[in-house]
Protein backbone atom coordinates (compact mmCIF):
# COMPACT_ATOMS: atom_id res chain seq x y z
CA UNK A 1 0.00 0.00 0.00
CA UNK A 2 1.03 3.56 -0.48
CA UNK A 3 2.60 5.34 2.42
CA UNK A 4 2.25 8.87 1.11
CA UNK A 5 -1.23 9.44 2.47
CA UNK A 6 -2.90 9.05 -0.92
CA UNK A 7 -5.59 6.39 -0.84
CA UNK A 8 -5.02 4.18 -3.88
CA UNK A 9 -6.20 0.61 -3.90
CA UNK A 10 -5.74 -1.68 -6.88
CA UNK A 11 -8.75 -3.78 -5.93
CA UNK A 12 -12.22 -2.69 -4.93
CA UNK A 13 -12.83 -2.73 -1.19
CA UNK A 14 -15.81 -4.36 0.48
CA UNK A 15 -18.28 -1.94 2.05
CA UNK A 16 -20.86 -4.47 3.22
CA UNK A 17 -21.38 -8.19 3.58
CA UNK A 18 -24.32 -10.39 2.72
CA UNK A 19 -23.38 -13.47 4.70
CA UNK A 20 -19.94 -14.34 3.33
CA UNK A 21 -20.56 -12.48 0.10
CA UNK A 22 -18.65 -9.19 0.03
CA UNK A 23 -20.32 -6.23 -1.65
CA UNK A 24 -17.57 -3.97 -2.94
CA UNK A 25 -17.83 -0.28 -3.66
CA UNK A 26 -17.45 -0.98 -7.39
CA UNK A 27 -20.40 -3.37 -7.33
CA UNK A 28 -22.42 -0.77 -5.48
CA UNK A 29 -21.60 1.89 -8.07
CA UNK A 30 -22.38 -0.45 -10.98
CA UNK A 31 -25.71 -1.12 -9.30
CA UNK A 32 -26.36 2.63 -9.10
CA UNK A 33 -25.50 2.92 -12.80
CA UNK A 34 -27.84 0.06 -13.68
CA UNK A 35 -30.66 1.62 -11.65
CA UNK A 36 -30.07 4.97 -13.35
CA UNK A 37 -30.26 3.32 -16.78
CA UNK A 38 -33.42 1.40 -15.88
CA UNK A 39 -35.02 4.53 -14.46
CA UNK A 40 -34.08 6.50 -17.59
CA UNK A 41 -35.53 3.81 -19.84
CA UNK A 42 -38.76 3.68 -17.83
CA UNK A 43 -39.19 7.46 -17.80
CA UNK A 44 -38.56 7.71 -21.54
CA UNK A 45 -40.88 4.80 -22.25
CA UNK A 46 -43.69 6.47 -20.33
CA UNK A 47 -43.33 9.80 -22.05
CA UNK A 48 -43.06 8.39 -25.57
CA UNK A 49 -45.30 10.19 -28.02
CA UNK A 50 -45.93 9.46 -31.65
CA UNK A 51 -44.78 12.68 -33.24
CA UNK A 52 -42.75 13.91 -36.16
CA UNK A 53 -40.89 16.39 -33.98
CA UNK A 54 -39.79 14.74 -30.73
CA UNK A 55 -38.49 17.09 -28.08
CA UNK A 56 -36.73 16.96 -24.76
CA UNK A 57 -36.02 13.55 -23.29
CA UNK A 58 -37.55 11.64 -26.17
CA UNK A 59 -35.41 13.55 -28.62
CA UNK A 60 -32.27 12.69 -26.67
CA UNK A 61 -33.18 9.01 -26.36
CA UNK A 62 -34.01 8.76 -30.06
CA UNK A 63 -30.78 10.50 -30.99
CA UNK A 64 -28.77 8.11 -28.76
CA UNK A 65 -30.42 4.97 -30.10
CA UNK A 66 -30.31 6.14 -33.70
CA UNK A 67 -26.68 7.14 -33.71
CA UNK A 68 -25.69 3.86 -32.06
CA UNK A 69 -27.76 1.94 -34.58
CA UNK A 70 -26.14 3.81 -37.43
CA UNK A 71 -22.74 2.93 -35.99
CA UNK A 72 -23.66 -0.76 -35.89
CA UNK A 73 -25.23 -0.61 -39.35
CA UNK A 74 -22.15 1.13 -40.73
CA UNK A 75 -19.92 -1.75 -39.65
CA UNK A 76 -22.16 -4.69 -40.52
CA UNK A 77 -23.73 -3.19 -43.66
CA UNK A 78 -26.67 -5.56 -43.24
CA UNK A 79 -29.94 -4.55 -41.59
CA UNK A 80 -30.69 -8.02 -40.21
CA UNK A 81 -27.27 -8.36 -38.61
CA UNK A 82 -27.40 -4.80 -37.33
CA UNK A 83 -30.72 -5.54 -35.59
CA UNK A 84 -29.20 -8.66 -34.06
CA UNK A 85 -26.00 -7.04 -32.81
CA UNK A 86 -27.43 -3.69 -31.84
CA UNK A 87 -28.86 -4.47 -28.37
CA UNK A 88 -25.72 -5.99 -26.87
CA UNK A 89 -23.37 -3.44 -28.48
CA UNK A 90 -25.50 -0.50 -27.35
CA UNK A 91 -25.72 -1.98 -23.85
CA UNK A 92 -21.94 -2.36 -23.68
CA UNK A 93 -21.43 1.21 -24.85
CA UNK A 94 -23.98 2.91 -22.60
CA UNK A 95 -23.14 0.88 -19.50
CA UNK A 96 -19.38 1.35 -19.82
CA UNK A 97 -19.71 5.02 -20.72
CA UNK A 98 -21.89 5.80 -17.72
CA UNK A 99 -19.63 3.76 -15.44
CA UNK A 100 -16.55 5.61 -16.68
CA UNK A 101 -18.16 9.00 -16.30
CA UNK A 102 -19.67 8.27 -12.91
CA UNK A 103 -16.14 7.77 -11.60
CA UNK A 104 -15.47 11.45 -12.36
CA UNK A 105 -18.44 12.83 -10.43
CA UNK A 106 -17.26 14.72 -7.33
CA UNK A 107 -17.89 12.60 -4.26
CA UNK A 108 -16.97 9.34 -5.95
CA UNK A 109 -13.79 8.26 -4.20
CA UNK A 110 -14.03 10.95 -1.55
CA UNK A 111 -17.10 9.95 0.45
CA UNK A 112 -15.72 7.43 2.90
CA UNK A 113 -17.29 4.54 4.74
CA UNK A 114 -15.86 2.00 7.18
CA UNK A 115 -14.24 -1.06 5.65
CA UNK A 116 -16.46 -4.06 6.12
CA UNK A 117 -14.82 -7.20 7.51
CA UNK A 118 -16.43 -10.59 7.37
CA UNK A 119 -18.21 -11.51 10.59
CA UNK A 120 -15.97 -14.54 11.04
CA UNK A 121 -12.80 -12.52 10.69
CA UNK A 122 -13.97 -9.92 13.19
CA UNK A 123 -14.87 -12.49 15.83
CA UNK A 124 -11.62 -14.30 15.22
CA UNK A 125 -9.75 -11.06 15.81
CA UNK A 126 -11.61 -10.43 19.02
CA UNK A 127 -10.91 -13.86 20.47
CA UNK A 128 -7.28 -13.51 19.39
CA UNK A 129 -7.27 -16.72 17.39
CA UNK A 130 -6.39 -15.16 14.08
CA UNK A 131 -2.73 -16.13 13.94
CA UNK A 132 -2.12 -17.45 10.44
CA UNK A 133 -0.50 -20.80 9.89
CA UNK A 134 3.22 -20.59 9.55
CA UNK A 135 5.43 -22.67 7.29
CA UNK A 136 7.05 -25.59 9.08
CA UNK A 137 10.60 -24.74 8.06
CA UNK A 138 10.73 -21.52 10.06
CA UNK A 139 13.26 -21.22 12.89
CA UNK A 140 12.24 -20.70 16.48
CA UNK A 141 13.53 -17.15 16.77
CA UNK A 142 11.76 -16.03 13.67
CA UNK A 143 8.62 -17.68 14.92
CA UNK A 144 8.83 -15.82 18.19
CA UNK A 145 9.37 -12.55 16.33
CA UNK A 146 6.40 -13.20 14.08
CA UNK A 147 4.28 -14.05 17.08
CA UNK A 148 5.31 -10.81 18.74
CA UNK A 149 4.37 -8.68 15.71
CA UNK A 150 1.16 -10.66 15.38
CA UNK A 151 0.24 -9.93 18.96
CA UNK A 152 1.09 -6.27 18.54
CA UNK A 153 -1.04 -5.99 15.41
CA UNK A 154 -3.91 -7.74 17.16
CA UNK A 155 -3.60 -5.44 20.14
CA UNK A 156 -3.88 -2.34 17.98
CA UNK A 157 -6.87 -3.81 16.17
CA UNK A 158 -8.49 -4.71 19.50
CA UNK A 159 -7.81 -1.23 20.86
CA UNK A 160 -9.43 0.27 17.82
CA UNK A 161 -12.47 -1.96 18.22
CA UNK A 162 -12.74 -1.06 21.91
CA UNK A 163 -12.54 2.67 21.33
CA UNK A 164 -15.17 2.37 18.64
CA UNK A 165 -12.84 3.80 16.05
CA UNK A 166 -13.35 2.29 12.61
CA UNK A 167 -10.38 0.26 11.45
CA UNK A 168 -10.04 1.69 8.00
CA UNK A 169 -12.02 4.01 5.80
CA UNK A 170 -12.70 3.13 2.17
CA UNK A 171 -14.52 5.09 -0.54
CA UNK A 172 -18.25 4.43 -0.73
CA UNK A 173 -18.23 4.80 -4.52
CA UNK A 174 -15.68 3.61 -7.03
CA UNK A 175 -16.21 3.54 -10.77
CA UNK A 176 -17.42 0.08 -11.74
CA UNK A 177 -14.96 -0.17 -14.61
CA UNK A 178 -12.08 0.73 -12.28
CA UNK A 179 -12.41 -2.80 -10.88
CA UNK A 180 -10.86 -5.69 -12.78
CA UNK A 181 -13.79 -7.96 -11.88
CA UNK A 182 -16.28 -5.80 -13.76
CA UNK A 183 -14.15 -5.46 -16.87
CA UNK A 184 -13.30 -9.17 -16.84
CA UNK A 185 -17.00 -10.00 -16.65
CA UNK A 186 -17.70 -7.66 -19.57
CA UNK A 187 -14.85 -9.21 -21.57
CA UNK A 188 -16.11 -12.74 -20.93
CA UNK A 189 -19.66 -11.76 -21.92
CA UNK A 190 -18.34 -10.16 -25.09
CA UNK A 191 -16.18 -13.12 -26.14
CA UNK A 192 -18.88 -15.69 -25.34
CA UNK A 193 -21.44 -13.74 -27.36
CA UNK A 194 -18.93 -13.61 -30.24
CA UNK A 195 -18.78 -17.42 -30.17
CA UNK A 196 -22.57 -17.65 -29.96
CA UNK A 197 -23.06 -15.38 -32.94
CA UNK A 198 -20.44 -17.35 -34.85
CA UNK A 199 -22.40 -20.52 -34.10
CA UNK A 200 -25.68 -18.79 -34.99
CA UNK A 201 -24.45 -17.88 -38.46
CA UNK A 202 -22.34 -20.85 -39.55
CA UNK A 203 -23.60 -23.52 -37.10
CA UNK A 204 -21.04 -26.21 -36.24
CA UNK A 205 -18.90 -25.04 -39.15
CA UNK A 206 -17.82 -22.18 -36.96
CA UNK A 207 -15.89 -24.49 -34.69
CA UNK A 208 -13.76 -25.85 -37.53
CA UNK A 209 -11.92 -22.58 -37.01
CA UNK A 210 -10.62 -24.05 -33.75
CA UNK A 211 -10.62 -27.80 -34.36
CA UNK A 212 -9.41 -28.55 -37.83
CA UNK A 213 -7.86 -31.95 -38.48
CA UNK A 214 -7.43 -31.58 -42.24
CA UNK A 215 -3.69 -31.05 -41.89
CA UNK A 216 -1.18 -30.67 -39.08
CA UNK A 217 -0.70 -27.06 -40.06
CA UNK A 218 -4.41 -26.27 -39.78
CA UNK A 219 -4.56 -28.06 -36.45
CA UNK A 220 -1.81 -25.83 -35.16
CA UNK A 221 -3.55 -22.70 -36.54
CA UNK A 222 -6.74 -23.79 -34.78
CA UNK A 223 -4.82 -24.07 -31.55
CA UNK A 224 -3.55 -20.54 -32.02
CA UNK A 225 -7.09 -19.33 -32.71
CA UNK A 226 -8.23 -20.95 -29.47
CA UNK A 227 -5.51 -19.14 -27.54
CA UNK A 228 -6.35 -15.87 -29.26
CA UNK A 229 -9.96 -16.14 -28.01
CA UNK A 230 -8.71 -16.42 -24.44
CA UNK A 231 -6.30 -13.55 -24.93
CA UNK A 232 -9.20 -11.45 -26.24
CA UNK A 233 -10.85 -11.69 -22.84
CA UNK A 234 -7.66 -10.58 -21.14
CA UNK A 235 -7.04 -7.71 -23.53
CA UNK A 236 -10.65 -6.51 -23.26
CA UNK A 237 -10.47 -6.61 -19.47
CA UNK A 238 -7.07 -5.00 -19.03
CA UNK A 239 -7.55 -2.30 -21.65
CA UNK A 240 -10.68 -0.96 -20.00
CA UNK A 241 -9.52 -1.48 -16.42
CA UNK A 242 -6.09 -0.01 -17.07
CA UNK A 243 -7.37 3.11 -18.77
CA UNK A 244 -10.00 3.94 -16.18
CA UNK A 245 -7.93 2.99 -13.15
CA UNK A 246 -4.91 4.86 -14.49
CA UNK A 247 -7.15 7.87 -14.98
CA UNK A 248 -8.27 7.72 -11.37
CA UNK A 249 -4.71 7.41 -10.12
CA UNK A 250 -3.69 10.32 -12.34
CA UNK A 251 -6.47 12.51 -10.95
CA UNK A 252 -5.62 11.59 -7.35
CA UNK A 253 -1.92 12.30 -7.85
CA UNK A 254 -2.49 15.59 -9.68
CA UNK A 255 -5.02 16.68 -7.06
CA UNK A 256 -2.55 15.98 -4.28
CA UNK A 257 0.19 17.87 -6.14
CA UNK A 258 -1.66 21.00 -7.22
CA UNK A 259 -5.19 21.11 -5.84
CA UNK A 260 -7.89 23.56 -6.88
CA UNK A 261 -7.99 23.98 -10.67
CA UNK A 262 -4.86 21.92 -11.35
CA UNK A 263 -6.72 18.69 -12.18
CA UNK A 264 -9.24 20.47 -14.41
CA UNK A 265 -7.57 19.71 -17.77
CA UNK A 266 -7.11 16.13 -16.67
CA UNK A 267 -10.83 15.86 -15.95
CA UNK A 268 -11.39 16.90 -19.56
CA UNK A 269 -8.91 14.22 -20.67
CA UNK A 270 -10.64 11.60 -18.53
CA UNK A 271 -14.05 12.45 -19.99
CA UNK A 272 -12.53 11.93 -23.43
CA UNK A 273 -10.77 8.69 -22.41
CA UNK A 274 -13.96 7.37 -20.83
CA UNK A 275 -15.85 7.96 -24.05
CA UNK A 276 -13.11 6.52 -26.26
CA UNK A 277 -12.74 3.39 -24.15
CA UNK A 278 -16.49 2.75 -24.17
CA UNK A 279 -16.44 3.23 -27.95
CA UNK A 280 -13.41 0.98 -28.36
CA UNK A 281 -14.96 -1.81 -26.31
CA UNK A 282 -18.24 -1.63 -28.22
CA UNK A 283 -16.60 -1.26 -31.64
CA UNK A 284 -14.14 -4.09 -31.07
CA UNK A 285 -16.91 -6.43 -29.90
CA UNK A 286 -18.94 -5.41 -32.94
CA UNK A 287 -16.11 -5.96 -35.41
CA UNK A 288 -15.26 -9.35 -33.89
CA UNK A 289 -18.91 -10.39 -33.91
CA UNK A 290 -19.18 -9.33 -37.52
CA UNK A 291 -16.05 -11.30 -38.40
CA UNK A 292 -17.36 -14.37 -36.60
CA UNK A 293 -20.67 -14.09 -38.45
CA UNK A 294 -18.94 -13.99 -41.85
CA UNK A 295 -17.49 -17.46 -41.47
CA UNK A 296 -13.85 -18.20 -42.12
CA UNK A 297 -14.04 -18.91 -45.88
CA UNK A 298 -15.49 -15.59 -46.88
CA UNK A 299 -12.93 -13.14 -45.59
CA UNK B 1 14.18 0.66 -3.63
CA UNK B 2 14.50 -2.01 -6.33
CA UNK B 3 10.71 -1.79 -6.67
CA UNK B 4 10.96 1.86 -7.63
CA UNK B 5 13.54 1.04 -10.31
CA UNK B 6 11.39 -1.78 -11.65
CA UNK B 7 8.40 0.55 -11.89
CA UNK B 8 10.46 3.22 -13.64
CA UNK B 9 11.92 0.74 -16.12
CA UNK B 10 8.56 -0.88 -16.86
CA UNK B 11 7.04 2.47 -17.70
CA UNK B 12 10.09 3.82 -19.49
CA UNK B 13 10.76 0.84 -21.76
CA UNK B 14 7.09 -0.01 -22.10
CA UNK B 15 6.16 3.39 -23.48
CA UNK B 16 8.68 3.32 -26.32
CA UNK B 17 6.72 0.94 -28.54
CA UNK B 18 3.28 2.49 -28.12
CA UNK B 19 4.79 5.97 -28.53
CA UNK B 20 6.31 5.00 -31.88
CA UNK B 21 3.11 3.23 -32.86
CA UNK B 22 0.87 6.18 -32.10
CA UNK B 23 3.25 8.51 -33.92
CA UNK B 24 3.17 6.30 -37.03
CA UNK B 25 -0.62 5.99 -36.87
CA UNK B 26 -1.21 9.70 -36.65
CA UNK B 27 1.35 10.53 -39.34
CA UNK B 28 -0.24 8.07 -41.77
CA UNK B 29 -3.70 9.20 -40.79
CA UNK B 30 -2.92 12.84 -41.43
CA UNK B 31 -1.26 11.90 -44.72
CA UNK B 32 -4.41 10.08 -45.74
CA UNK B 33 -6.60 13.02 -44.73
CA UNK B 34 -4.34 15.31 -46.75
CA UNK B 35 -4.75 13.12 -49.82
CA UNK B 36 -8.48 12.64 -49.42
CA UNK B 37 -10.03 15.31 -47.20
CA UNK B 38 -13.61 14.07 -47.86
CA UNK B 39 -12.86 10.85 -45.97
CA UNK B 40 -11.51 12.77 -42.97
CA UNK B 41 -14.21 11.71 -40.49
CA UNK B 42 -13.92 8.03 -41.40
CA UNK B 43 -10.13 8.10 -41.26
CA UNK B 44 -10.21 9.96 -37.97
CA UNK B 45 -12.52 7.40 -36.32
CA UNK B 46 -10.36 4.50 -37.42
CA UNK B 47 -7.22 6.37 -36.44
CA UNK B 48 -8.52 6.97 -32.95
CA UNK B 49 -9.49 3.30 -32.67
CA UNK B 50 -5.99 2.32 -33.73
CA UNK B 51 -4.48 4.76 -31.27
CA UNK B 52 -6.57 3.25 -28.51
CA UNK B 53 -5.18 -0.20 -29.36
CA UNK B 54 -1.61 1.04 -29.41
CA UNK B 55 -2.22 2.90 -26.18
CA UNK B 56 -3.59 -0.26 -24.59
CA UNK B 57 -0.10 -1.75 -24.69
CA UNK B 58 1.24 1.19 -22.71
CA UNK B 59 -1.68 0.69 -20.35
CA UNK B 60 -0.67 -2.95 -19.79
CA UNK B 61 2.73 -1.65 -18.69
CA UNK B 62 0.99 0.87 -16.46
CA UNK B 63 -1.06 -1.88 -14.83
CA UNK B 64 2.10 -3.91 -14.21
CA UNK B 65 3.79 -0.82 -12.80
CA UNK B 66 0.82 -0.06 -10.54
CA UNK B 67 0.73 -3.66 -9.31
CA UNK B 68 4.47 -3.47 -8.55
CA UNK B 69 4.01 -0.16 -6.75
CA UNK B 70 0.88 -0.75 -4.72
CA UNK B 71 0.63 -4.49 -4.04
Amino acid sequence: MSTTGIHISLSAEPIAHLGDFAITNSMFTSLVVSLLLVAFALVVNRSLKKTEHPSGLQNFAEWLVESLFNLVYGVTGDLKKARLFFPIIATFFIFILLNNWLGLVPGVGTIMTPLSETVEKATQLESGAASPEKPASITQIEEAKLLETDIKAEETVLAKIKTGQPQELVPLFRAGTADLNTTLALGIISVISIQLYGYHFSKLGYFTKFFNFSSPMMFYVGLLELISEVSKVISFAFRLFGNIFAGEVLLVVISSLTGLIGPLPFYGLEIFVGFIQALVFAMLSLVLMNMASLGHEEH
Amino acid sequence: MSDAFAVAFVMGIGSIGPGLGIGLLVSKGLEAIGRNPEAASKIQTNMILGIAFAEAIAIYCLVVALILKFV
